[in-house]
């Protein structure tokens, strides 16, 4: 994973609340078996409708995606998170995320950044004509115009993303300890292995 | 053994010890690996469903690192999403080639890795195929205070048994097949208590659309929900299956109920299920398993089972239900401005107007299936509605599709496949099938389908496609009638 120290872009102001995965990506998208080239398909039924946020060419190369309450309800399907990121999307900011959605974001290094819908409002707001900055080391979003708003995340979370670490490395320097929790359980509980067919 | 009486003050560890926990305490604590001071875990995952869709990254995640599975033995692979659900053996007995070459990449994908990697894998031609959801539990993979996990939201599903389960995204998949174990917070947790019992006619299906349009759909968000109640206690295996299978559409990733005799019942003698004294000793521990009596809950909400009607979708978000004998609502309804918003939206997307009588909606498709109603006492309350009725005219496409092979064998030898193709319905092979559009059963454009399904999403059964969710029985009664219908009218409810 690369590490994310600061997001810094135009942000397409999209507001949108309950914004589902089937929304993001269609289930049509998910026969691939690779993680690249979805952007394609992101927001489609969204992009079919004249004069969307998606294609209107000032938001063009926006790095930042502001959305409403509950974003990324719905599906596991992390091709949510990867056509996020297919379309240069860095950060998505919204008052609150589905669990799942912000799992999925976290482990592709995009950032996932709940703020209050006042802030949110701001931002939509600055985000029409100008760009704004998130800074992972202080946890706060800016705008040109003086707003800080900062933001909260659990600081291992925070501290993958800044450097970057492989979360499948950091368990695996603990097997040992899974090796004594499987060792526990055999022993504790003979049942618990699925017999064999 | 003798318990001493303890009269000195009780340490910190065990006065943590003594508190009474909740089911979800009780599983959450039996698999810490690791604690870390910030309050999240390594948690121990104990069972691994896999299927086509979200494990081929993984897989090659695996290969590019030069990682094995850990535990292949607490693994099983079974394709669902992908596949059509038409015939899958010709007379011949030859394999019928998949017409869609990224689907027939996908399930290939999934046919090579399972045995690259020393995973058990059910075929799409074996008896026992079937949607993850419905197999987990009836091969008896799935077990009371076990955490279990699949790249699919409804894996909550697996909660219905008393196991800590839900849904992971791909990297997680890689993870858990890596180190068979995963990085989480604990979440909240949440009570759904329901007092007093169903009414005649209303199902589990009922139940459940019920409760999440009252918490809504992120009402669950950063919870583990446990359903408690006599109207659970009461319930099937398979009732309780299709009630924690929604617990995401609340927002919440998994949603327990807690173990009992119909659990042990259900269990006893599946295939992968303990046997002999194995089996008491896991039965003797299981029994340990549910919420003790003063745990608390981070929060609680109450349920009256007598406000539940049969109950359907109007809108496009599994929150917008109302029962059948209602009317579409008005957005002007709505206090809060953005749903005012998302209402118009859902109106003009379903082609509904306000006021309208949902009983008088027409619907031209049904299908029954998908992993929250699929299995045999789903299909055993449709084929009662459908027996010696007729589909209606503009009914045009009308499927059932059990949840697996064993279901489907178990349907066929009780005649119910001879109902429903009596009544009109097409009796398909076992998959995902038309709950989402990944293969050939989609509903087209700008037409309605009365569905068992679980998610109503703009586009979820095809584009253009208006999904109105609800129970088997409610979606045979449309059938009969070709309009939504209040099954109670076509039942002998007393």
């Amino acid at each position: 994973m690369k590490p994310v120290r600061k997001v810094e872009g135009r942000a397409i102001p999209f507001g949108q609340k309950n914004v589902d995965t089937d929304v993001i990506i269609s289930a049509e998208w998910l026969k691939t078996v690779s993680r690249d080239g979805l952007g394609e398909g992101a927001f489609e039924s969204i992009r079919a409708q004249e004069g969307n946020v998606f294609d209107d060419p000032e938001y063009a190369g926006a790095s930042i995606l502001i959305a409403g309450d509950n974003f990324g309800c719905g599906s596991s399907r992390e091709h949510a998170a990867w056509a996020l990121d297919d379309m240069g999307i860095k950060a998505i900011i919204a008052p609150s995320f589905s669990d799942i959605f912000s799992s999925n974001a976290f482990k592709n290094g995009l950032l996932a950044i709940a703020l209050p819908q006042d802030a949110i409002d701001r931002l939509m707001e600055v985000a029409k004509t100008d760009p704004i900055t998130i800074d992972m080391e202080s946890m706060s979003v800016t705008t040109p115009f003086q707003d800080r708003f900062t933001f909260e995340m659990d600081p291992f979370r925070q501290q993958c993303l800044m450097d970057g670490l492989d979360e499948i490395d950091l368990t695996m320097a603990k097997s040992d300890a899974i090796e004594a929790h499987e060792n526990r359980i055999d022993s504790a509980q003979v049942w618990h292995k699925p017999v064999a067919a | 053994m003798s318990f001493r009486r303890l009269n000195y003050p009780l340490t910190t560890d065990a006065m943590e010890q003594n508190k009474p926990k909740t089911l979800y305490e009780k599983i959450w604590d039996a698999h810490v690996v690791d604690q870390r001071d910030d309050g999240t875990a390594l948690i121990y995952i104990d069972r691994h469903l896999v299927h086509e869709v979200t494990s081929p990254q993984a897989f090659e995640g695996l290969r590019k690192a030069g990682r094995n599975v850990r535990r292949p033995d607490l693994t099983l692979a079974v394709p669902d999403h992908n596949l059509p659900t038409t015939p899958r053996i010709d007379a011949d007995g030859n394999k019928i080639p998949i017409a869609d070459p990224q689907s027939a990449a996908q399930l290939e994908a999934l046919e090579a890795n399972a045995p690259a990697f020393g995973i058990k894998y059910i075929g799409a031609s074996d008896k026992e195929q079937g949607i993850v959801h419905v197999i987990g539990p009836e091969q008896g993979f799935t077990l009371p205070g076990t955490t279990l996990v699949c790249g699919d939201s409804h894996t909550a599903a697996h909660g219905a048994l008393g196991a800590l389960a839900f849904g992971i995204g791909t990297s997680e998949v890689e993870h858990v097949l890596a180190t068979q174990t995963l990085q989480l917070s604990r979440s909240k947790s949440m009570e759904i208590r329901v007092e007093g019992l169903l009414g005649p006619g209303i199902s589990p299906k009922d139940l459940i659309l019920h409760i999440i349009g009252v918490i809504g759909t992120a009402g669950g968000t950063g919870h583990v929900i446990e359903y408690r109640g006599e109207v659970f206690e009461q319930m099937s295996i398979e009732g309780r299956l299709t009630v924690s299978n929604m617990s995401i559409e609340g927002g919440a990733r998994a949603g327990l109920i807690a173990p009992d005799e119909k659990t042990f019942a259900y269990l006893k003698g599946r295939p992968m299920a303990p046997k002999g004294a194995d089996w008491d000793a896991a039965v003797a521990y299981w029994k340990t398993l549910p919420t003790d009596e003063g745990a608390i809950f981070d929060k609680s909400v109450t349920i009256q089972a007598a406000d539940v009607a049969p109950t359907v979708t109007w809108g496009t978000s599994p929150e917008d239900v109302v029962p059948v004998t209602g009317h579409v609502p008005a957005p002007d309804s709505f206090a809060d401005a953005s749903k005012q918003d998302a209402a118009r939206k859902s109106l003009d997307y379903m082609g509904l107007t306000s006021g309208q009588a949902m009983s008088d909606v027409a619907v031209e498709n049904i299908f029954i299936g998908s992993c929250t109603n699929s299995r045999i006492e789903d299909l055993r309350a449709a084929a009662q509605v459908l027996d010696g009725r007729k589909i209606a005219d503009g009914v045009k496409w009308a499927i059932v599709v059990p949840g697996s092979g064993l279901v489907k064998a178990q349907a066929e030898a009780e005649g119910l496949d001879k109902i429903f193709t009596a009544s009109g319905f097409e009796w398909r092979e076992p998959g995902c099938s038309a709950c989402l559009g990944m293969n050939p059963d989609k509903v087209p454009p700008g037409e309605r389908c009365a569905s068992t399904s679980n998610r109503n999403f703009v586009g979820r059964q095809g584009p253009g496609a208006r999904t109105h969710l609800m129970s088997p029985a409610m979606a045979a009664a449309a059938a009969v009638t070709g309009k939504l219908t209040d099954v109670r009218e076509l039942m002998d409810v007393n």
